[in-house]
């Protein structure tokens, strides 16, 4: 057993198992029947129909309004072109009743349709698209002789391993995972910082209010837009300065520090919010940044796992890490061997006030509104990721890859909890309990391969 | 004065023997305590006072040996048994919680029930009285924190003599007073004797032992070296039990060449440590500091290095007046200091040996902010073979490695900075002989590269046999210089340490 404990992979990566079998244990409780709906099923679903129904096939294709569902339309109608079928219609509708309408209209207008093109859950909750219902206008509209419906085979898969979970598990949480990297870097000091939720939510304000008073409102350029980013990202940095001036100069705990700073940027938020529950933003490039990607992956995703590797080569390549490490271990021994405590202290919580202040800059680019309770309650969220990743309260030790871990291990009970549907009050329960099984198998596992350190 | 001879003794603690780590802190140790006698413990530092007293008092186990009270045989597994079979410890930092008045410090941890503040009124009565037996009032409503340092310390009295305690242990009761309250102090104690507790007094300074004590225990080296009555020796046999050694071969030989002056300081001062201290070190030369514990020795050095601020006093460094306010700069400036504790000052025990090695010089290491840690490897790797550290790998994390090989890894931090002054505190303490020899000779080499060396050290052989000059601090001040250490004896360092004149040689 403890040897088992003692090697590396469980020393360094044991978090990585507890996510590898949170995994599994979500994957085994979410496995039922997949109906894709992407593109590429798209694609297979028209070379499949072309199979059968040969090239005289004359499709229409029914579905809903959704982005998703346009992408999936082209995608069949692209490849059905290719195989030399015809699309007799494309109908995005939002009802079933509106879908009735619309093939009404194709059989008063006697256009040939032999097939109709749609997804699982069109077939399954729209009666028009059901065998009899068609038959029924097949009867009455003769160009519709002989109209079935078709759709994607399904599968057996879990829910929770699917690309689109995977990706939407990533979304949700990049912001905390972001405020993580900061908060690691001022917990490896013997730090703690209560105020990065409060500063999110400033940073949002801040971003929306400039935008509105300073760079034209509606009008406002991308250029504009980011400008007010940098301003609001900026504000928070200085927030992180001078938490750590306090913390160095006038040796006031953190705790309290940070904690009234949560106060004091709360209100703030509010107060610059006019006392509304959001600040919208008309500017049109507001959107781009959380809604954008690169090489088919999302910016927010991109973002968190460039700042990700960032900050794990500074934590273990740079001057700066080593004497984060060396002031969170031994403040003394750090400062006697001519580390610089003082500007490594600040300089962790600058860089803990700019990740708040990235994550409110995301929030106000998903919801295009600056809100002043954005970020609520995420200062505990961020703290429990670090700690969960394997970082010590007590400084000194902790890796930003093992908060990467954290966080993502909170997302998936999160998210696992909510596929089960799992009411919020039980699941905050739930996911407080498995927070402290997670840190405590982490303790146990120190106390087993250093006796009596716990 | 009692007769000890005839009464029955109070205490004994017969064959005491105890093991540390690579360490024999005691060796069949006895000690007699009669009821009524003030038994001075004396000893150098690590000679196995501390260690003897944590025995009575619980805190450590002894490997071997017994202790009778009363004549009956006792085990005292805990600081618990050790109250109740009488024995009340007031240690140098006193265990008192200063939001807490005196009245409920003394009475803490014996609260009949849980709801002691009903018995206030008569708590307070009680310590009164035990204040009116001690001899010194003391306000019992006062909380801790407000009290004198002297007022603490009767307050530790009172709560010892509330326990009940007849054998009371001080361990350097006087460190931290002024003249005066010393005076209360041995009235105290006189009062104490005449009610017939016992008192074991442990002290640095000689004559307060020479007024107070009835007889005395002398220890060197975890040994008993002798028990005397106090009016059958004198100042000069007290210290030459206390030191007892003469200086013999364990000091490598060096050929000296002092040259111009590298480090001068003038008048530097940082109440109430260090007053007024002005000196001088030469390049290629060892500047040997000697005093007791508490002397100011590591507060001046500290200073030097920029660790605390000076209250006043000039810094020059090769004909120029520097200004250092943080050990970065005295370290940009060619100082550096190996502090006396290794563990909570001269390590990050968090990270390993190589980290450690690297934290001041990431710089000879680093490209474009990377380190480069191949090359900091490598360079770590050469002291590894030159100093001969033991250890299973630069990753090893410092905590594991033994006191000996810790002090190398911070040698081998600091050499890498080829530092123009290197100042030692203690640099052998809880260090093998074998280690320390090497030690000596790294310090010769130094010296003979025209660097400077300050050295501090309790261990007078040391001094004595490493220094080209030697300084010797009392009380923050320096007591005196002497220019030929290998002329005068230890018994002269000890006189000068101990504020005693060098003219009564």
């Amino acid at each position: 057993m403890k040897w088992i404990l003692q090697s590396r992979l469980i020393t360094d990566y044991g978090m990585v198992l507890v996510l590898l079998l949170l995994g599994i244990l979500i994957s085994w409780a979410t496995w039922s029947e997949q109906h894709p709906e992407d593109p590429r099923a798209g694609r297979s679903l028209a070379g499949g129909m072309v199979q059968v129904l040969g090239s005289d096939a004359e499709v229409a294709i029914v579905l809903r309004q959704t982005s998703g569902d346009r992408e999936y339309a082209a995608a069949i109608a692209g490849e059905l072109e290719r195989l030399g079928a015809t699309v007799a219609a494309t109908i995005h509708v939002k009802t079933p009743r509106e879908a009735r309408v619309e093939l009404e209209k194709l059989g008063t207008q006697g256009i040939t349709v032999n097939a109709i093109a749609t997804h699982d859950f069109c077939f399954k909750t729209w009666g028009v698209l059901r065998q009899p219902s068609l038959d029924a206008l097949a009867a009455e509209y003769p160009s519709l002789t002989g109209i079935k419906p078709y759709k994607p085979g399904s599968y057996m898969w879990p829910t929770f391993l699917t690309r689109q979970n995977l990706v939407s598990i990533l979304n949700q949480n990049a912001p905390v995972a972001i405020m993580a990297i900061g908060m690691t870097f001022v917990i490896i000091t013997a730090g703690i910082d209560l105020s990065v939720g409060s500063l999110m939510a400033l940073a949002a304000l801040i971003s929306a209010v400039t935008i509105r008073d300073w760079f034209g409102g509606a009008d406002a350029t991308s250029l504009g837009v980011y400008g007010a980013f940098g301003i609001a990202i900026t504000a928070c940095t200085l927030c992180g300065v001078f938490v750590g001036l306090l913390v160095t100069w006038f040796k006031m705990p953190p705790f309290v520090v940070t904690l009234a700073i949560m106060m004091v940027a709360r209100g703030c938020s509010f107060i610059l919010a006019g006392g509304a529950d959001s600040v919208d933003i008309e500017a049109a490039g507001t959107a781009a940044l959380y809604s954008g990607a690169v090489l088919g992956v999302s910016n927010q995703i991109v973002l968190m796992i460039v700042l990700f590797v960032i900050a794990h080569v500074v934590m273990s390549h740079t001057a700066l890490g080593r004497y984060v490490y060396a002031v969170g271990g031994n403040p003394q021994a750090a400062r006697l061997s001519g580390v610089p405590v003082f500007w490594v202290i600040v300089t962790v919580y600058a860089i803990c006030g700019a990740a708040a202040g990235l994550a409110g800059v995301l929030d106000v680019s998903h919801f295009t509104s600056g809100r002043p309770k954005a970020g609520e309650f995420y200062e505990l969220q961020v703290i429990a990721a670090v700690v969960v990743g394997g970082t010590s309260l007590m400084g000194g030790e902790g890796k930003i890859f093992g908060t990467f871990i954290g966080a993502m291990i909170l997302g998936v009970i999160q998210n696992g909890l909510n596929m089960q549907g799992v009411d919020s009050y039980r699941a905050n329960v739930i996911y407080g309990a498995l927070i402290l099984v997670a840190v405590l198998v982490d303790q146990l596992k120190r106390k087993l391969i250093k006796p009596g350190t716990l | 004065m009692p007769e000890p001879t005839s009464s029955k003794p109070l205490l004994e603690m017969r064959g005491i023997s105890k093991m540390f780590p690579g360490v024999r802190a005691l060796d069949n140790v006895d000690l007699t305590l009669f009821p009524g006698e003030v038994l001075a413990l004396l000893g150098e530092n690590g000679a196995g006072k501390s260690t003897l007293i944590k025995i009575l008092g619980g805190a450590h186990a002894p490997d071997a040996g017994e202790i009778f009270i009363d004549g009956k045989q006792l085990r005292i597994d805990s600081p618990q048994m050790a109250q109740q079979a009488g024995i009340g410890i007031i240690y140098q930092e006193f265990n008192l919680i200063p939001a807490l008045t005196a009245r409920e410090n003394i009475f803490l941890g014996q609260h009949r029930n849980v709801l002691s503040w009903l018995h206030a009124k008569s708590e307070r009565q009680e310590a009164i009285q035990l204040f009116q037996r001690i001899g010194i009032e003391v306000n019992p409503e006062m909380p801790c924190r407000d009290l004198t340092v002297a007022q603490q310390q009767i307050v530790e009295i009172a709560k010892a003599l509330s326990l009940n305690a007849r054998i009371v242990v001080m361990d350097e009761p006087t460190a931290a007073l002024t003249p005066r309250e010393v005076e209360g102090l041995s009235r105290v104690i006189q009062e104490l004797k005449a009610q017939g507790i016992g008192i074991i007094y442990i002290s640095h300074r000689l004559n307060e032992v020479e007024q107070l004590a009835d007889r005395m225990t002398v220890l060197r080296d975890g040994r008993l070296v002798g028990t005397r009555p106090m009016d059958e020796v004198s100042r000069d046999q007290m210290i030459e039990m206390m030191v007892g050694r003469s200086l013999d071969n364990e000091f490598p030989a060096r050929e000296s060449t002092p040259a111009e002056e590298l480090l001068v300081v003038r008048g530097l001062t940082r109440l109430p440590a260090v007053r007024d201290v002005s000196f001088s070190v030469r390049k290629g030369e060892i500047l040997g500091i000697a005093g007791l514990v508490g002397a100011g020795r590591t507060e001046l050095v500290r200073m030097i290095f920029g660790a605390d601020q000076k209250d006043r006093g000039e810094i020059w460094l090769n004909g120029k007046q520097v200004n250092i306010n943080s050990p970065r700069q005295a370290i940009q400036l060619g100082i550096c200091l190996l502090t006396e504790d290794r563990k909570s000052q001269g390590l990050v025990l968090g990270l390993t040996v190589q980290e450690n090695f690297g934290l001041p010089n990431l710089g000879d290491f680093s490209r474009l902010g990377l380190i480069n840690t191949r090359q900091e490897g490598q360079a770590f790797n050469r002291y590894v073979e030159r100093l001969k550290i033991k250890t299973t790998g630069a990753s090893q994390r410092s905590e594991t490695l033994s006191g000996g090989n810790q002090q190398k890894v911070v040698l081998a931090k600091w050499l890498q900075q080829d530092a123009e002054l290197v100042i030692f505190d203690e640099p052998t303490r809880g260090i093998d002989v074998g280690a320390k020899y090497e030690i000596y000779l790294l310090m010769n080499e130094l010296v003979a590269q025209g660097k400077a060396i300050l050295m501090i050290s309790s261990e007078l052989p040391e001094v004595l046999g490493m220094s080209d000059r030697l300084l010797v601090m009392h009380e923050g001040t320096i007591a005196g210089e002497i220019n030929e250490p290998g002329a005068v004896s230890q018994e002269d360092v000890m006189r000068l340490a101990t504020g005693s004149s060098l003219a009564s040689v």
